[in-house]
Formats: structure tokens, C-alpha cells, sequence
């Protein structure tokens, strides 16, 4: 049985709706406000996705798998001020380590990527070994590392980086920003993870069906591990570029950014009951985020209302989606 | 005059995108009887139930009861109207008790003014009533998860009963149940027939349909075939129409050789005292060695203890004369063994997941491209392989195994054992819920792989497979061993059930 031409448009409206209301959105903003659609607006934009995205891939493994993310946003405050307080210059006041040296950029990175690793390496054990539930596993890594974030910094808000640091922000490859170089690089890094190689394979089967998995011979336990120490290493990177773009960084870095990520890659298509998500999904999702933080900016809606308009496009987003998957009566 | 029919289906039709599901589809019950609704899987029994209750909205056609034409909008619906259905698939709720899923959505209450408070003690008496009444004994405040899916089943029975229902429809409720609890529900359903209740009854069993339907109605690619009066049909009949073509043999010849010993089980043992105990076979190369049992002999609790799923409290496992130590499916998979589960869908498919995907699972890792790298070309062509060797009906790798049926399904189950080549195979109920025609071609297959020189065991619940298919048999009860029948001659339907039932 052939669709007919309006049953075609229809299923094209529900599949993209999300899209298709975003570009109506761009467009009307563009039109009324001529600052909107520029260069320098968007080259904003993207900066802004950059590091979002990198959160958003790194929590679509775990949503892929049917879980959840919640420490993400500590762990980027965490990771920037580990970063921040090694990066700091010689000759800066407030400096953290009075006196000290900054360390080389790459190692800095590679000791943020260590610590988090460690953490979401420890997250993924109690996940996998000892069946805690994502949602809760990942509620009790945030505030561990919250507390240890604290402690660590005392609380004081970081400064006074060195310009190595703050050019992976300002800095541009080709007339595009480190950041946005970042970010593409880990986006074709976790395409290569999630379709080339047997840990993504098995993080869609494990996804959709955990015990057919188990049963097949996938390494249940270790590809859980791996896919939190994986995404807990991915905030760190994001802590660490936001922590250059900021030019400092406070314990609350970050603060919520799960929950955003949670949401984009739902909107993007990532499925919370697990075992469907790409990587485009992931990038549509925070752009769908950033344009329309943007485009209710530039519209002068008040800061506050912005919260509830963002709400508003998770629900109908959402919903959409999931008609895909419901069978239809 | 009354109504000859209690329940009628006149001129039914649904479509889904791109199938035709049903077409002009007629079904007409009569007080008191039992209507059995024959077809293969894929002929639209289901979808033609589904549509009665509602759960599928019908593009034509219309339900009478006592010849009333009625709309049931879902199922509640259909409840009301004293039609009530003990699904194929069991759709309980686990983690709560027995009572509480007899009576959800019905609590029985006490009432204060506009609040409601569940009444519990009499819901628990009620329900260990209607359960007295179905004859199962078992503890009505249990929770659901720790019964036996026959037990399950029982539950459901009990249930659709319990309502007082005019029209029960039986979905296949024997797959899961042992020949006691098969007997149980014929003595219940010999009891509705008398209380002239109409009985819907959805079978793949010829000799169960022979034994207790009055009327066939006979489905195929979801059209009417025709109704028969039971007794004018024989089972070569009924199969011959639902498939549209005769059914000669329907196991293929044991001309093969079984050779030497390849895996020796010693003392096998759970660490649950009432699961298997000190269990001891060999298997030998080339052979289907076949389980036999009632639901609850765990056998397959044995083959996952076997293949690194449970864990053992001793017992030795010895292939090709060396000693192994499985500690989970993996080490299992290493030692050269394979496992095609019992519930397929709960621990066989991906359903989100395409064909290929379920395939290759399994085996990515022998196709890899500098020792990390899939090897897509490579397993394209693997999989597009066993399409064609195993005669999967699909459009291409790519389509979601979820859209199969349950045959083609299992094919594809099978395929991933095949690409990974086990010299073991373990099949746990490897023809459950597929259709005739499917199931011949699963049996053609596996005496391909033993002709082969594969090892295969089969645990099956359906007494004629297990004597058609398998060289030798072992029978189980209660956790233990208790039977081994080694020549065509002893192998009988009556030794088996001698073994089967030494408690």
C-alpha cells in the first residue's frame, strides 16, 4: 500500500516538527531583528554549542543505555577548577598556588581527563557490579564531587589564567575558534565510537535489551564502565573549555548543565528508553537549545520567561518523538 | 427465537502501513462451545482479537453480541461486555502479588463517601477462590515474579474467569503450561462449555484442537477460510488448509551418524537447592540430544547454569576431553557454545535493533580491521548470507528484527550462533510461538548443523518435537535427572512421561 502525498508531508512534519519550528523561529528573528542572523552572532552560537555538545555526547552514551547523567555538571565545575588552579600566572594576586609554576596545557588537560575518568570510571563500577540504578549512582557522584570541589578550592572563585589557557577560547585554526575544533573532533571521535567499533555496538544492544546482551556474550559490566569513565572524561573537556572561555571558574561552573544535556539529546532524538541515538542527534539537540536561547534573546523575551518557553519546546519535542515509536492504533 | 451466536465478527478488515493485516475477515461463536481459530503466525488471529477488544481500531466491519450490533472502543470496554482474553503473552505485573494483579483495575473496596480504601483481605479470599476454582493452590498474597510462567498463566486463567465472562478467548494459553496444568484447563474449560459460556481458542496444537473444539475457523494472510464442525476435519485437514498446501512430513529423517563425545557434564548443580541437582549427560558430535520435562524440571535453568548465566555450586564440564571453567556467557562462547534462549523476546532480540545488528553482536569480534575497527563489508556479507541460507523473510539487513515474525525472528537468533560456529548448540524451546510452516524449516536447519558434525541440544516442551527431533533423550523432574532414552525403540510418548513425573 502506497502513502498518499499528504500522509508523506504529515509523517515528514511529525519527524522534523522540532527542526522545522526552529528555522521559523531563526528566520522570524532574523527579519525582525537585523542583528540576529550575522556572522558574529553565529560564530557566538556555535562557541556556545561547542562545549555543550561535548556534555551532550558524553551523557548520550549513558542515555543510549537507558541511563542518565546527573554528576555532568559537577564534574565540569570540578574539571575547570582543577584546570584553573594549575593554569594560573606566576605573577597573578589571588593566585591559588602561590608561587607555582603553570603547568604545560597538555599535561593540566591530561590530569583533568585522569580525574574524571577515575570518577566516572567509579560511577560506572557501582552501575554495573552492584546494580545501583544510573539515576541514583550518578545523583551520589554529584554531590561527592561537588563536596570534593569545595574543599579542594575552598570555595574561591579562579582567575588570572595564562594566555595559553584563555587562547583555546579566543584562538582560531583557520579562522575558526579552537573551541569549535574541539568540539567537531569529539564529534567525529564518538561517530568513530559509536558505529566503528564493538564498544558502540554494544552499547545499542545493551541499550535495548540488557539480558538478550548478557546472554549474546557482550561484556555487559565493562562497556557500562567504559561509557561513564568515557562521558565523565568528555565533561571534564567541557569543564576545561569552559573554563578557557570564561577566562576563570567557580565551583558552581557548569551547575544544571546535565539537565540540558539530558533534554538535547532527547530533542535531538536519543531515546531515554534506550538503545536509539546518534551522534546528529546529539547535534541537533544543542542546537535546537543554543538557537532558540538565542533567538529569545535577541526577541527580548525576559530572562526568566526563556525558562519556561525551553520547557515548553521539551514537552512538544518530546511527544513528537516519541509517536515515532509508539504503535499507532 | 434467541440468537444462534454469542458472539459474531462480520466483515472485519485492518491495515497497517504497507500490509493488509485483514480483509473481510467472519467469525461466529456459539454459546456454549469452543471455536478453535486456526492459522499460521502472520494470519491475523491476533490482530483479529485485537480488533474485538479494541486495542486495534477496525477499518470495516462490526461485532454483535447476542446478535446486538456493539462498538468496544478498548478493552475495559470489552470487559464490561463479559469478553475476557488469557493472552499469548502474559502482560502481569511482576513485582506485585497475586491478588493484586487478579483484581487490578477492579479493587474491591470500602467505601466512605467519595474516598475509596482497598479492601484487602477480601481481594486475597476472592482470589484464592477463583484460584480453588482453577485448581491451583498457591499463595494468593505470593508475589507474581517468584510463580512459574505456567503459574502465571494460571493467574490469567483464573482471572478471565473471575470476571463471569460470556466469551473467553484462549490465546495460546497451553505454549507455557505442562500436560497436567494442559489438563487442568481443558477440565476448566469442559466446565465453562456447561455454564454455556463461548469460547475462543488460539492453537498451534492440532491433537489439543481435535480433543476440545467444537467448531475451526480456519485463517490465512488475513483472510476468512472457512468454519468446520471439529469432528469433519482431521489434523492433516486443518493443516493443510491453514498452510494451503499438504504437509507431508513434518520432521525430516534422522539419517545421521552421532560420533564421538564432545562435551561431558558431570554433577552439574545449582547453588538454589531446589533448581537443578547433580545433573550428568554427554553429548556427542553430530546429535540432537534431546530435554524432556514438565514446566518446572529445570532444564532451562540447567543449560543457563551450563552456559555461565547461573552460577553452580559444583559440578564439571569437560569438552573435547578438557576441563573448563564458565563463569559467564563469554567463557561459555570461547569453549565453543552457543545459546538460543526459551523467551525470545525478553532475552533473544534487540527489537530497536536492525538485523544486522542482531547478527553481528555476537561475533564483531571477528571482524575487525586493525584489531579495533568494525569491519561493516565484511559483516554485510555474513549477514546477507544467512538471509539467504536460512531463507529470512525481510527486505533487507537493515529492517528492524522487531517488524518480523516470530519465525523469521528466530532465524535470525539462529544466525548469530551460526557466525559465531559453536560446536554446541544449545536451543532452549526453539520452535515456541512460531508458526508450521517456520517451524519445519527451524527443524530442516538444525538437522543441517548435526549433519554437520554440530552438537545440539534441545530442551522442548511439545512431546511430539521432542520425539521426532531428537537421537537421544534426556528426561528431567524437579531439578534431577531421571531418565535417559537412548534407542528409537523406548523412545515413547509413555516413557517420557514415566521419567517426566518420578518426583
Amino acid at each position: 500500500m502506497e502513502k498518499t502525498k499528504q500522509q508523506k508531508m504529515r509523517d515528514f512534519l511529525i519527524n522534523n516538527g522540532v527542526i522545522i519550528v526552529m528555522f521559523i523561529l531563526v528566520i522570524y528573528t532574523g527579519v525582525t531583528n537585523k542583528n540576529f542572523l550575522t556572522t558574529g552572532n553565529f560564530t557566538n552560537i556555535l562557541m556556545n554549542m561547542s562545549s555543550r555538545l561535548v556534555i551532550a555526547l558524553g551523557i548520550a552514551g549513558c542515555v543510549i543505555t537507558a541511563g542518565c547523567d546527573l554528576s555532568a555538571g559537577r564534574m565540569i565545575g570540578f574539571a575547570a577548577c582543577i584546570a584553573g588552579t594549575l593554569l594560573q600566572k606566576v605573577d597573578y594576586s589571588g593566585k591559588f598556588f602561590p608561587g607555582m609554576k603553570p603547568l604545560n596545557i597538555f599535561v593540566v588537560l591530561l590530569i583533568v581527563l585522569a580525574i574524571t575518568g577515575l570518577f566516572g570510571a567509579i560511577t560506572g563500577f557501582f552501575i554495573a557490579y552492584l546494580h545501583v540504578p544510573p539515576f541514583i549512582a550518578t545523583l551520589a557522584m554529584m554531590e561527592i564531587v561537588y563536596g570534593l570541589a569545595l574543599i579542594y578550592t575552598n570555595a574561591t572563585p579562579l582567575g588570572g589564567y595564562v594566555t595559553q589557557y584563555t587562547d583555546i577560547a579566543s584562538g582560531k585554526f583557520l579562522g575558526v575558534s579552537h573551541l569549535i575544533w574541539i568540539a567537531i573532533i569529539v564529534a567525529a571521535i564518538t561517530w568513530f565510537i559509536f558505529n566503528m567499533t564493538r564498544h558502540g555496538k554494544y552499547m545499542y544492544a545493551i541499550g535495548g535489551n540488557p539480558q538478550a546482551a548478557e546472554v549474546a556474550g557482550v561484556p555487559v559490566k565493562l562497556t557500562m564502565i567504559l561509557i561513564y569513565m568515557k562521558a565523565a572524561m568528555m565533561y571534564g573537556l567541557a569543564g576545561f573549555m569552559l573554563g578557557a572561555k570564561a577566562g576563570g571558574a567557580s565551583v558552581n561552573l557548569g551547575y544544571g548543565y546535565e539537565m540540558e544535556a539530558i533534554a538535547a539529546c532527547t530533542i535531538g532524538g536519543v531515546s531515554v528508553t534506550g538503545g536509539r541515538g546518534k551522534v546528529s542527534s546529539a547535534i541537533i539537540g544543542v542546537a535546537v537549545f543554543e538557537l532558540l536561547k538565542a533567538a529569545l534573546q535577541y526577541l527580548g523575551v525576559n530572562a526568566n520567561a526563556q525558562y519556561i518557553a525551553i520547557g515548553i519546546v521539551i514537552f512538544v519535542a518530546i511527544s513528537l518523538d516519541i509517536r515515532k515509536y509508539v504503535a499507532k492504533k | 427465537m434467541a440468537n444462534e451466536y454469542k458472539l459474531e465478527l462480520r466483515g472485519v478488515s485492518k491495515s497497517f502501513p504497507g500490509v493488509k493485516a485483514l480483509d473481510n475477515v467472519q467469525l461466529a461463536v456459539r454459546p456454549g462451545t469452543v471455536h478453535a481459530l486456526m492459522g499460521e503466525n502472520g494470519a491475523g488471529k491476533s490482530t483479529l482479537m485485537k480488533c474485538l477488544f479494541g486495542i486495534y481500531k477496525m477499518d470495516a466491519g462490526e461485532v454483535l453480541i447476542d446478535g446486538q450490533k456493539v462498538i468496544i472502543n478498548n478493552p475495559d470496554e470489552a470487559m464490561k461486555m463479559g469478553i475476557a482474553m488469557v493472552h499469548q503473552e502474559l502482560q502481569p505485573v511482576p513485582a506485585r502479588s497475586v491478588g493484586e494483579n487478579m483484581y487490578l483495575g477492579r479493587f474491591p473496596v470500602w467505601k466512605f463517601g467519595p474516598f475509596q480504601i482497598i479492601n484487602h483481605k477480601k481481594m486475597y479470599e476472592d482470589t484464592e477462590k477463583w484460584l480453588n476454582e482453577v485448581d491451583m493452590h498457591f499463595d494468593a498474597r505470593a508475589q507474581l515474579s517468584t510463580l512459574s510462567i505456567g503459574q502465571m498463566q494460571s493467574v490469567e486463567i483464573a482471572k478471565a474467569v473471575s470476571h463471569d465472562a460470556k466469551v473467553i478467548i484462549f490465546d495460546e494459553p497451553t505454549s507455557s503450561l505442562s500436560d497436567n496444568e494442559v489438563e487442568t484447563l481443558f477440565k476448566i474449560m469442559e466446565n465453562l462449555r456447561k455454564r454455556g459460556v463461548a469460547m475462543i481458542y488460539i492453537s498451534h496444537k492440532m491433537d489439543e484442537i481435535k480433543r476440545i473444539a467444537d467448531d475451526v475457523t480456519v485463517m490465512r494472510d488475513g483472510t476468512y477460510i472457512g468454519t468446520w464442525p471439529a469432528k469433519d476435519l482431521t489434523i492433516d485437514d486443518i493443516i493443510a488448509k491453514m498452510v494451503g498446501r499438504e504437509l507431508t512430513n513434518i520432521y525430516p529423517a534422522k539419517d545421521r551418524t552421532p560420533g564421538e563425545v564432545v562435551m561431558e557434564v558431570k554433577d552439574l548443580s545449582s547453588i538454589h537447592e531446589r533448581s537443578f541437582q547433580n545433573v550428568s549427560f554427554n553429548l556427542r558430535k553430530g546429535e540432537i540430544l534431546g530435554f524432556g520435562g514438565l514446566v518446572g524440571a529445570q532444564r532451562t535453568e540447567l543449560m543457563e547454569g551450563l552456559f555461565g548465566i547461573r552460577n553452580l555450586s559444583k559440578g564439571e564440564v569437560i569438552i573435547h576431553g578438557k576441563k573448563v571453567v564458565i563463569k559467564n556467557p563469554k567463557d561459555a562462547m570461547n569453549a565453543g557454545i552457543g545459546m538460543i534462549t526459551e523467551d525470545r523476546r525478553a532475552r533473544g532480540i534487540f527489537g530497536c535493533l536492525s538485523i544486522k545488528d542482531n547478527v553481528g553482536v555476537s561475533v564483531y569480534n571477528k571482524f575487525l580491521k586493525a584489531g579495533f575497527i568494525l569491519d561493516h563489508a565484511k559483516i554485510n556479507k555474513v549477514v546477507d548470507e544467512s538471509i539467504n541460507k536460512l531463507r529470512i523473510k525481510t527486505p533487507s539487513s537493515k529492517e528492524h528484527i522487531a517488524n518480523l515474525s516470530g519465525g523469521n525472528q528466530q532465524k535470525v537468533i539462529v544466525s548469530r550462533w551460526l557466525a559465531n560456529d559453536p560446536d554446541i548448540l544449545i536451543m532452549d524451546e526453539p520452535t515456541r510461538g512460531i508458526d508450521v510452516g517456520a517451524k519445519h524449516e527451524i527443524y530442516e536447519i538444525m538437522t543441517d548443523l548435526a549433519k554437520q558434525g554440530k552438537a545440539i541440544i534441545m530442551i522442548s516442551s511439545e512431546m511430539a518435537e521432542l520425539l521426532g527431533m531428537s537421537d537421544r533423550v534426556v528426561v528431567m523432574c524437579n531439578g534431577k535427572k531421571t531418565g535417559e532414552i537412548d534407542t528409537e525403540d523406548e523412545m515413547t510418548q509413555e516413557k517420557v512421561m514415566s521419567y517426566a513425573t518420578m518426583f
